[in-house]
């Protein structure tokens, strides 16, 4: 049953084939079994989830029930969840218990969806790895020597293991559709603004946004209908309307006109790699898409510029983690200065510690105008690359990742693990939807396609990742590994 | 030699919200310690700021009370700094684009001239919590309850040359807030604080000297004493070779100084950056339309009208016009009674006499306008005499009958101005002091209009209080004189 998409589930507990209760048993069971050697969930949930699958069967029973009533989710640890731990991966806060629901996590619970727990990640969502979490690393599910990627590493292992249906995640620099690129599954991180932030554990303020994880285009659909929309909690949300992402998933591709950004498909590449997205991209065609090369020029100040802004932001706001009011707190400090510097010393990571420095110092008085006022001109530049070229193209589409999943510790160097996101994290600075989709495999790690398309575009880019996976079947594809540790 | 005292002053006025400028709670004063900090104040994880459009349309409608640019864009920014009564770690204010841009402020002086002091901007920002340090047992108390609270913050051109002229700076923007209605302008409860910077220059010098920055005063008597102190030290240390540095003072009311807070070395580099949370504030020209037409009267505009139009003098006019509730209680007066002199010497003179004595502001006077002016209607049209009608006046303060006619009837203090029945009076007092009245035969003319006064106290006793003066003088010198 844990190979079925939510769509399948779905129907199955329409038709009372299934219930509710049954479906969450059994995915508990399986995190109990397969979660030791993948580390996936910080936070399970079972009491919680048992009450909610069993709310869920009565509304069903009532007549009560939408489409997303009684099925099983995982959040993120990011997320706030009332009552229960929200550490968002780091010592900080594992004695934190969010006295609130995040919007989304609101939005999931008036649907009727059951939460399973919370999912490991990088700490505060800094990290391509999902290496950097004070819980340890999360196993790739495909091959467990590797990581799963990051920051939402522990949401994608857990959707491709089997261990929940589908997982929210959230994208800062590429934090949804790298993992779910290594993963094999399907991620989408919508345009900025489209998804509340309420109650989302900040890293970047104006990149953050969070999205659905699963198996299939089609899922992501349905669960963006319940995220997205205005929240008046978050000024940054757009009020626009949000259309049914489930209706348009079936509109013909005959005429779609693609662009391959060259910058996409250039050093760094591995062939492998590049030779599965071709082989996706022709698949394509013959659905009747043409296909052209496209440019877009700044993309190499894309990394640069990002490490400017979103330390910058993240330096200030992980202020308010200074042991006075929550969160971890030094023992016996001497003084108020020994208990800001040791509680932060002691309650952050190496990568988090770093990045607050970098954006410490790029604010800092003589150095703001060359480092951050530059990076918001390259940003805007970036962002006009996109729009030119969505001028003649629908959308754009390459690699989500220039390899598949690495090693578990081969990338000791920052710089190099930055790296990782040159596919990803131009998107996020022009505010722009994408989505990753399975398009095959090197060896036995998995790759991602990476469709991308222009402000509130999200209908478009699910129909096109629906349609690809109506004439392929590597989303379809299971990890045997996960199989053997069950 | 001559020197020249340069002075700017920086204004955080509280504005009259009833929620915080970014979250649903309240700002009322007075609440147990953190029980007015919701989920935002607190800055728990995940949390998003929502600006209140109150403290919006607040801060503009001072913009054009004191005619300044409004831009159309303006811009929030984190200043960025660590302490405990500060939960996110960074205070949201407004840096490189203000709500407000320049503008300009009339202050009066005491020998009724008046100047023009520029506005160099004003911005949004959030107010800190309290940090409390008694009671603790060598810890700190964290009160969050302020956090969050509305500020503007109105900094002013270096446009100031004394102590007085920054006083009546700050009592005209004082006055301005509490016209509009935007801040209750509550010194003692800290709804108006100001920082002082003060710089001296030899007279005729074009450069400013080193100026000193004399934080979180918050009176205008203070303003005036910590600048007096401030330039006498800053002339004293450079006339004895020294130099003014750059530094924040702190001014100590007890000791009538101020001392030394941090130099510009130990300064915090507050890392502003626009606040990635909030979407710049656009203001269009239909919105500020709308705020104009909304706008009251203000302090100048009445001043002007209360010396144009009713013909008071110009300190008149003033003191009239320093308050919206004093001008407004004046206004009723008038409107009530009818006469412009009248009303302005009875609230100035008996109302504010007691209203002092009590220490009560004119908000809370025991006699309303409505009482006033049918007093002061009532010595207009002769029912009572002006000394009749101070009694009635301090019956009224203390509650002793609804209105003046309802007392003057009780104490019957209607003024007597039957001639027949003063007469009667008058003759009786003749007829009981022929000592008196011989001495006045036997005076010389010109002494006998102060032996007069003898007489009139008579009958004024005997009428207690209530005959006509002007009458009763008359009457006697007329009677008194038939007798030579």
């Amino acid at each position: 049953m844990h190979d079925k998409t939510l769509t399948e589930l779905a129907q199955a507990l329409d038709s009372g084939e299934l219930s509710s209760r049954e479906l969450t048993d059994h995915y508990l069971q399986r995190i109990e079994q397969a979660d030791a050697s993948l580390n996936s969930f910080i936070t399970v949930t079972a009491e919680q989830a048992r009450a909610q699958a069993d709310a869920a069967d009565q509304a069903r029973a009532n007549g009560n029930a939408g489409w997303l009533t009684g099925l099983p989710l995982a959040l993120k640890d990011i997320f706030c969840t009332q009552g229960v731990k929200t550490s968002c991966g780091s010592r900080m806060l594992d004695n934190f218990t969010a006295p609130y629901d995040a919007t989304v996590v609101e939005k999931f619970k008036a649907a009727g969806t059951v939460s399973l727990g919370k999912t490991n990640m990088d700490e505060f969502a800094m990290g391509s790895s999902n290496e950097n979490s004070y819980y340890g690393p999360v196993k790739n599910p495909w091959d467990l020597s590797a990581v799963p990627g990051g920051s939402s590493g522990g949401s994608a292992a857990a959707v491709a293991a089997g261990l929940t249906p589908a997982a929210l995640g959230t994208d800062t620099g590429g934090s949804i559709r790298q993992p779910a690129a290594f993963c094999g599954i399907t991620g989408l991180k919508p345009t900025y603004g489209r998804v509340s932030r309420y109650g989302m554990i900040a890293y970047a303020s104006s990149l953050d946004q969070a999205g659905p994880m699963a198996r299939s285009a089609s899922d992501c659909a349905h669960l963006l209908n319940v995220m997205a929309g205005h929240d008046v909690r978050d000024s940054t949300s757009v009020a626009r309307g949000v259309p049914d992402y489930a209706e348009t998933l079936n509109a013909p591709l005959s005429g779609l006109k693609i662009g391959l950004p060259k910058e996409y498909f250039g050093d760094g590449l591995d062939p492998e790699v590049e030779k599965a997205i071709r082989e996706a991209v022709s698949v394509y065609e013959s659905l009747g898409a043409t296909v052209r090369d496209v440019s877009l020029p700044h993309t190499h100040y894309a990394i640069p510029a990002y490490y400017v802004i979103a330390p910058a932001e993240a330096s200030s706001n992980l202020s308010r983690f200074d042991g006075v009011r929550f969160g971890h707190r030094c023992e016996n400090p001497s003084d108020l200065i020994d208990l800001y510097k040791r509680s932060r010393a002691e309650g952050f990571g190496e990568e988090v510690q770093r990045r607050i420095l970098i954006g410490t110092h790029t604010l800092s008085e003589g150095f703001f105008d060359a480092y951050y006022t530059k990076a918001q001109k390259v940003r805007r530049l970036i962002r006009q690359d996109f729009l030119d070229a969505f001028e003649d193209v629908d959308v754009l589409m390459g690699p989500a990742s220039p390899t598949p999943a690495f090693d578990l510790g081969a990338k000791k160097d920052p710089v190099s693990m930055y790296l990782q996101d040159i596919y990803t994290i131009a998107v996020n600075l022009a505010g722009i939807p994408g989505i990753s989709v399975p398009a095959g495999f090197v060896g036995r790690r998995p790759v991602g396609l990476q469709i991308l398309g222009t402000h509130f575009a999200e209908a478009q880019l699910l129909n096109v990742a629906h349609q690809f996976q109506q004439a392929t079947d590597w989303h379809l594809q299971r990890p045997a590994t996960a199989e053997e540790s069950v | 030699m001559q020197w020249e005292t340069v002075i700017g002053l920086e204004v955080h006025v509280q504005l009259a919200t009833h929620s915080k400028i970014f979250s649903g709670a309240s700002t009322a004063f007075g609440a147990e310690p953190n029980s007015q900090a919701c989920a935002v104040d607190l800055g728990l994880p995940g949390v998003l700021p929502v600006l209140n459009e109150q403290a919006v349309a607040m801060a503009v409608q001072f913009g054009l009370a004191v005619h300044a640019d409004i831009p159309e864009v303006s811009v929030f920014d984190r200043k960025n700094y660590f302490y405990p009564d500060l939960p996110k770690g960074y205070q949201t204010s407004q840096m490189y684009h203000p709500i407000v841009g320049p503008g300009e402020v009339e202050i009066t002086l005491d020998d009724d001239t008046t100047k023009q002091i520029r506005i160099h901007h004003a911005h949004l920002e959030e107010d800190a919590g309290k940090s409390l340090h008694e009671d603790f047992h060598g810890m700190t108390g964290i009160d969050l309850n302020r956090a969050g609270t509305p500020l503007l913050e109105i900094v002013s051109e270096p446009d100031m040359r004394s102590a007085k002229e920054a006083a009546a700076y700050l009592k005209a923007i004082h006055s301005i807030v509490t016209y509009l209605g935007i801040s209750d302008g509550n010194m003692a409860e800290g709804s108006m604080r100001c920082d002082v910077n003060v710089s001296v220059r030899p007279k005729g010098q074009e450069a400013f000297g080193t100026r000193a920055e004399i934080k979180n005063v918050n009176s205008f008597r203070f303003v005036e004493k910590a600048i007096a102190f401030e330039v006498e030290r800053q002339i004293e240390l450079i006339e004895d070779g020294g130099k003014v540095i750059q530094e924040t003072r702190l001014f100590d009311p007890e000791r009538d100084e101020t001392r030394s807070m941090r130099t510009k070395e130990e300064a915090n580099d507050y890392r502003y950056f626009p606040c990635p949370d909030l979407l710049p504030v656009v203001l269009d020209q239909a919105y500020l339309d709308h705020l104009r037409s909304q706008l009251p009267e203000l302090p100048a505009e009445k001043r002007e009208r209360f010396q144009q139009a009713l013909g008071l003098s110009a300190y008149d006019a003033s003191v009239l016009s320093a308050s919206r509730d004093m001008a407004e209680y004046f206004e009723e007066v008038h409107h009530v009674c009818g006469d412009v002199k009248q009303a302005a010497n009875w609230v100035q003179g008996e109302l504010s006499g007691a209203l002092n004595r009590e220490s009560l502001s004119i908000a809370d006077s025991p006699v309303s306008a409505v009482q006033l002016g049918e007093l002061v209607q009532r010595v207009l049209d002769d029912t009572i005499n002006g000394k009749a009608a101070k009694q009635v006046f301090q019956a009224l303060w203390h509650g002793e009958g609804a209105s003046a006619d309802a007392i003057i009837e009780a104490k019957g203090l209607k003024q007597v101005t039957d001639t027949g029945a003063i007469e009667t009076m008058i003759d009786q007092v003749i007829a009981d002091s022929p000592a008196q009245v011989a001495q006045y035969r036997d005076a010389e003319p010109e002494k006998r209009g102060k032996m007069i006064g003898y007489f009139v106290g008579q009958v004024m006793k005997a009428s207690r209080g209530t005959a006509n003066p002007q009458q009763v003088n008359g009457l006697l010198k007329d009677k008194l004189d038939a007798l030579l």
